[in-house]
């Protein structure tokens, strides 16, 4: 049915760091919770990034970034979500993310920032809760 | 039909990779009124070279695929991948990760990929994969690649979805090259030795050619398999492996075996659709509280399987 299909998560990590065992944790625990997780590996570009959502047609991306590039790789991820006309897919970011650039990255609308030692479960149970209504009812 | 699929149809047709992204969904998970859109979406179709990719895991088909892909759009050719990966049968989840390497091929306009998780299908594809090619066939990609789960003997349900059926094989598997005598090798229309760089290719490539010399003569005689040795690391053999892929594909079109093939592909997706819509019936027909009944009457050997199967064709209007 369609409603209980499976949810669609693309893990991605933007920038030049190249430490991926929090965002490899992190789509293996989505896995286990029951979702199918796109991963695409280190060192992507926000055009990559997008390009990925769009194809893969996912409900969420979750970012893992460690290097501080944040605040010039964001807003240009969100940017071009927005040139693609895609607005209906959940963005949240997680990795070194200082806590004085979390309301300008929640302004954005990246709705979730999950920093070190954020328990798994939270973010699973974010995810599910944070889906748009109406992408689970896969409509046109 | 309802007018959004329709718009949705009209996007797709003309090149919006979003529109074919959303198809995709809709095909996967069968939202109702799709298989309208299946239905018109087939009559632009049929232009594509469906071409499948299998072998065991850890062979190299992903990396193969991407360097087919960019082999591919050197020659102008826009590329649809379907990367079919497991799913869980615990969590129902899966881990699709053929893209990690595929990233070159990101940002590419005309290269679409997809990563699918197989959903409880067991022969190296999912339930969903002919339909998403027939979306993408129609979106005018062409070739079209497959690259099945990690393959072993059995998984032979690409040759029902493929044109052609590429094999992966890898040195230093000469043991199991043996073992794979029948399923997956008598499937193939051409072998790949992937990682040529690597000692014992050669030996690899003559073991599938003295198994190839062992093969009934129906197989080989029309189309003489090719057994193309490869690297990606050094970006060998690409070119002679497309050369030999568009041969098969000339051969198949000549020979009158693409149709062939084509028609009994069809057939046997008529026969799950109605296979589907039996069991479909059936569910309606039986309540659980029904089927548990006869569950327990079958195994105090009250009854017996057969006889029941018999009174539930019956009533499923299936006997004459």
């Amino acid at each position: 049915m369609a409603t209980t299909r499976p949810i669609r998560v693309l893990v991605a990590k933007p920038g030049l760091d190249g430490h991926d065992r929090g965002a490899k944790v992190i789509a293996r625990a989505l896995r286990d919770a029951g979702m199918e997780v796109i991963y695409t590996g280190i060192r992507q570009t926000p055009e990559m990034i997008v390009e990925a959502a769009i194809q893969e047609d996912v409900d969420a991306i979750l970012l893992s970034i460690l290097s501080g590039a944040h605040m010039a790789l964001f807003p240009r991820i969100m940017e071009l979500l927005k040139q693609n006309g895609v607005t209906d897919v959940l963005v949240a970011a997680g990795g070194i993310l200082p806590d004085e650039d979390i309301p300008a990255i929640k302004a954005m609308g990246i709705k979730g920032c999950f920093g070190p030692g954020t328990p798994i479960e939270q973010i699973i149970q974010f995810v599910r809760e944070n889906i748009h209504p109406e992408r689970l009812q896969v409509e046109v | 039909m309802q007018n959004q699929h329709r718009n949705l149809i009209e996007r797709l047709l003309s090149g919006d990779r979003r529109a074919l992204a959303r198809m995709v969904t809709l095909i996967e998970n069968e939202v109702p009124g799709t298989r309208d859109s299946l239905a018109e979406l087939h009559r632009h179709a049929g232009r594509a070279h469906i071409i499948g990719i299998t072998g065991a895991p850890g062979v190299g088909k992903s990396t193969l695929v991407t360097q087919l892909t960019r082999e591919f759009r050197r020659r102008e050719r826009r590329v649809a991948v379907i990367a079919v990966d497991p799913t869980s049968p615990f969590s129902g989840g899966a881990l699709l990760g053929d893209r990690i390497r595929m990233m070159e091929l990101a940002g590419d306009p005309g290269v679409f990929i997809r990563s699918m998780a197989s959903r409880g299908s067991l022969g190296g594809l999912s339930a969903a994969t002919r339909d998403v090619v027939r979306a993408m066939d129609a979106a005018g990609y062409d070739p079209i690649l497959i690259e099945t789960v990690g393959t072993g003997q059995a998984e032979v349900e690409i040759m029902r979805a493929a044109h052609s059926v590429m094999v992966v094989c890898a040195p230093g598997l000469g043991d199991e090259v043996q073992a794979l005598k029948a399923g997956i090798l008598e499937i193939a229309d051409l072998f790949v030795v992937s990682k040529k760089d690597k000692p014992g290719a050669n030996q690899t490539a003559a073991e599938l050619a003295m198994l190839l010399s062992l093969a009934p003569e129906r197989r080989t005689a029309a189309w003489r398999i090719p057994i193309v040795l490869t690297s990606a690391l050094k970006g060998e053999g690409i070119d002679q492996l497309v050369d030999a892929l568009e041969r098969h594909r000339h051969f198949l079109q000549e020979s009158g075996l693409l149709q062939q093939r084509a028609q009994r592909q069809i057939r046997s997706e008529i026969e799950a659709l109605i296979l589907q819509k039996v069991l479909q019936h059936l569910g309606e027909e039986i309540s659980p509280d029904e089927w548990q009944r006869l569950l327990s009457e079958i195994s105090e050997r009250a009854r017996d399987p057969y006889s029941v199967a018999r009174e539930l064709e019956e009533r499923l209007g299936l006997v004459r």
